[in-house]
């Protein structure tokens, strides 16, 4: 079943890259530029089953979008892949405290995102 | 182009913002202007272009990014300073990772040596503090795999059996981070038959009950052969939020233990769970606090738009206005006062209309930083191969012009910044010696002024030396030995077709293309440049462009039946000639006498074969206009209607390329006014006369 899925990364290539991923394994994709946007769209998508986020972004980054997520009563079960490189493990962890719920190593195939969606939102 | 294919050019468009933003930040650290808040941009923005370079797999400019990353990393944590010969580094970084993107924008590769000294001069920065980051994260590097405590009482050996006995009880951190154990179990029955006891025996009584805690664990017993990495792979997301314990069931042991046996002991490190999340949500609190942002904070929202559709929205607005012009003049004519109800709704339309053409326009518009943008790395380049201590200003960068203006203004800047660099500032010696200081400013601004963009390159340098543009002129046949020019002309002379100052041939500013590549460009913007110069304190270029293409300044002529435009750039006067000044030159040209001077006479009417225009110019009026290439031309016309500001219209798409006509409008009146191109009219009338006839005029024009 297809999912509702936010992507928040203040990378355009990155958004598209997702954009073209998910809505190609059957996924509706929303989308935000950072985190700050990523908690607006979030109150205008309830419907959001699944979020990605990156971690550097400007004006809000992916730890305080985490928390942010985690806050909110609404989003507090949702699931929350972030987008991480293998030469950043200090960053995945710091992005698990904050809440995420599991990750994915970029640069990342179709595959291994699809699977990581499915993962935490089958 | 499939997708992947358009998001890669997507990726390098981005690249362009992001280099622009990069560079930006770092001329910000130069002037040590920055904030921790610049640094992070720059450091994200290298960042971005390094992660999608990932997703296309351009290793070389993965490789140099990361370095220059780690650089920048190490700044924005604090374990750096950055001093000026470190951002100095970090320009030229810049201007090096642009390259990388530019070579892999265009399918290259660089030497694998490429800047092999600003690599160094990275490795040097990120020096031995970043080995040690290095060496202190690597205990984590592992952590997404093989969670250690499992290893030590299980031999290699065993990763394949009969089938698993996992234990695994959540903790309450791994439902604060929206894990499922639902789907785990459900994954690992994907994986063959599965049969799972829970253990429900640590539920505590309901006064001591905390239900943010989790109290049931569950043994499961895989019935599969699947190797143990498949197993660990779906407790991948929750393996340090949970007990876990994952034992191969071996023939020797067919009865699964019953679950009171199972050691019960976690699997070593694990924390206090409820302190555990009583501290994090502790922590985040505090944490988002001073993290949230304000709304003043907020950048601007931005929508992307394809060019075509605003272009058809201006052409709309366009023809909205004439439509209003038209039912306006058609109202009045029919003896309505301007007062009725119909007057004053239309009165109403007009200024609405008007506020919603310039809305409009206003779309088009950007600021004209992006061009700004590219000079600073041109000056610094420049600085280095002219051995000149250049200081730029930039000014005004904030400015909005058209896009399409922005995008050719690039050329002709670049050219005139050159120019003041190579030409116009000294060599600090010689500055020095005249008193100045060693360091040249070269100032680029720009404003608004009067419904039109004033553009201005200064230096401070030795300005134009008339003597010798004096002598090349005269050496050159552009003027006579004897004529007598004021200073502002002298100035101008350098505008003139294959005009160079420079006594030595250089590779920056080059020869043959000069100033007049720059007029002629600035002109086609339907703009003008002038010079003014100090000899010894600097010179100063200005140009004067319009804030749009898709509107003109226009003369409006009547010849005969029809109406033309003329665009006022190219208009230098008009006159009523004299019947006397009138003198025909050879068998089918005409010159006319302009103040001791003669310029070819072109009678529009009969060139385009309008009919019942005037035979006789001295009826009519002539309008003396500037050309490319032939000087001055007078051009006879009926009669000056006015002058006006006109919608351009393309004749290109609507019909067809007409030698001599740029384009077309429409009036108030409704009527279509073709508007005429002046460049064009010189080689059509080159052609009815004779090839060589026009340019003997034009030779003669400068006296008889």
């Amino acid at each position: 079943m297809g999912k509702t899925i936010l992507t928040v990364d203040d990378s355009r290539t990155m958004r598209n890259m997702l954009m073209l991923a998910l809505t190609g394994a059957g996924h509706t994709v929303v989308q935000a530029d950072d985190g700050q946007h990523g908690v607006e769209v979030l109150a205008q998508h309830p419907d959001v089953e699944v979020i990605i986020t990156d971690i550097n972004m400007p004006r809000m980054d992916g730890y305080a979008f985490i928390e942010a997520v985690r806050r909110e009563p609404g989003t507090r079960t949702t699931p929350i892949l972030v987008l991480t490189t293998e030469s950043e493990p200090a960053k995945k962890q710091r992005a698990r405290d904050a809440g995420a719920t599991g990750w994915i190593v970029k640069p990342f195939d179709t595959e291994k995102l699809v699977a990581a969606v499915r993962r935490v939102a089958p | 182009m499939d997708s992947i294919e358009v998001i890669k050019q997507g990726y390098f468009q981005e690249c362009e913002e992001l280099l622009l933003a990069m560079e930006e930040g770092l001329i910000a650290m130069d002037s040590g202007e920055a904030d921790a808040e610049t640094i992070n941009a720059v450091f994200r923005a290298v960042h971005s272009i390094k992660g999608g370079g990932g997703a296309f797999g351009l290793t070389q400019l993965v490789g140099f990014a990361h370095g220059f990353e780690t650089v920048l990393d190490n700044i924005r944590s604090g374990s750096l300073s950055p001093d000026p010969d470190c951002v100095k580094i970090l320009l030229r970084a810049g201007d090096v990772l642009a390259d990388y993107v530019n070579a892999a924008r265009g399918g290259r590769a660089l030497a694998g040596d490429y800047a092999a000294d600003v690599v160094d001069g990275l490795a040097a920065l990120a020096g031995g503090g970043a080995e040690e980051e290095e060496l202190q994260e690597d205990p984590f590097t592992n952590m997404g795999f093989t969670p250690v405590t499992l290893d030590i009482d299980e031999p290699q050996a065993d990763t394949r059996s009969g089938g698993w006995r996992i234990w695994f009880k959540p903790s309450g951190r791994l439902y604060a981070k929206a894990n499922e154990p639902l789907l785990i179990l459900r994954e690992l029955a994907s994986l063959g038959p599965t049969e799972v006891t829970s253990d429900i025996s640590q539920i505590p009584p309901l006064d001591a009950f905390d239900p943010d805690d989790s109290h049931v664990g569950w043994t499961i017993v895989l019935n599969a052969d699947v190797p143990r990495e498949r197993v660990e792979e779906a407790f991948e997301f929750v393996h340090d939020d949970c007990e876990l314990d994952i034992q191969p069931i071996t023939a020797a042991v067919p009865e699964p233990l019953p679950f009171d046996e199972i050691p019960s002991s976690p699997p070593a490190a694990t924390t206090p769970t409820v302190s555990a999340a009583v501290e994090l949500s502790a922590k985040s609190d505090a944490a988002a606090a001073p993290g949230a942002p304000s709304p003043a904070d907020a950048p601007k929202q931005t929508i992307r738009v394809d060019l075509d559709k605003v272009d058809r929205l201006v052409n709309l607005v366009g023809e909205l206005v004439i439509t209003q012009a038209m039912l306006s003049q058609s109202v009045s004519e029919s003896g309505l006062a301007r007062t009725s109800t119909v007057g004053n709704g239309l009165a109403e339309l007009e200024h609405l209309l008007r506020e919603l053409q310039e809305g409009v326009m206003a779309i088009r518009t950007q600021p004209v930083k992006s061009v700004f943008q590219r000079m600073p790395r041109l000056v610094r380049e420049l600085s280095a191969q002219t051995q000149k201590q250049v200081h730029l200003v930039l000014e005004g960068e904030t400015t909005e012009v058209d896009k399409t203006v922005i995008e050719k203004l690039g050329e002709p800047l670049t050219h005139m910044i050159r120019n003041a660099v190579d030409h116009g500032l000294e060599a600090p010696d010689d500055r020095v010696a005249a008193g100045k200081p060693a360091e040249g400013t070269v100032k680029l601004s720009a404003e608004h002024r009067g419904g039109r963009i004033v553009i201005e390159v200064s230096d401070d340098g030795r300005g134009i030396n008339r003597t010798r543009v004096r002598e090349k002129a005269v050496e050159k046949g552009l003027i006579p030995a004897s004529a007598v020019l004021s200073d502002e002309e002298l100035d101008n002379l350098i505008f003139k077709p294959g005009f160079s100052t420079a006594g030595q041939v250089s590779n920056i500013s080059g020869r043959g293309v000069g100033m007049d590549v720059v007029r002629r460009s600035i002109m086609d913007l339907g703009g003008r440049i002038v010079i003014s110069s100090n000899p010894g304190s600097g010179s100063r270029f200005s140009l004067t462009l319009p804030l749009t293409l898709a509107v003109l300044d226009g003369m409006v002529v009547a010849v005969g039946e029809q109406t033309f435009v003329l665009p006022l750039t190219h208009i230098v006067e008009s006159l009523k000639p004299r019947e006397q000044d009138i003198q025909p030159f050879g068998r089918d040209r005409t010159l006319l006498k302009v103040r001791d001077t003669y310029v070819p006479l072109v009678n529009v009417g009969a060139l385009l074969g309008v009919a019942g225009a005037d035979a006789d110019p001295w009826c009519g009026v002539v309008i003396l206009v500037e050309s490319e290439g032939c000087g001055r031309l007078a051009l006879a016309v009926d009669q000056i209607l006015g002058q006006r500001q006109v919608v351009i219209k393309s004749f290109e798409t609507n019909y067809r390329n007409i030698e001599g006509i740029a384009a077309a409008t429409i009036l108030g009146d409704g009527r279509v006014a073709l508007i005429l191109d002046v460049d064009g009219i010189v080689s059509r009338c080159r052609r009815q006369v004779g090839e060589s006839n026009v340019q003997e005029i034009a030779a003669t024009g400068t006296g008889p």
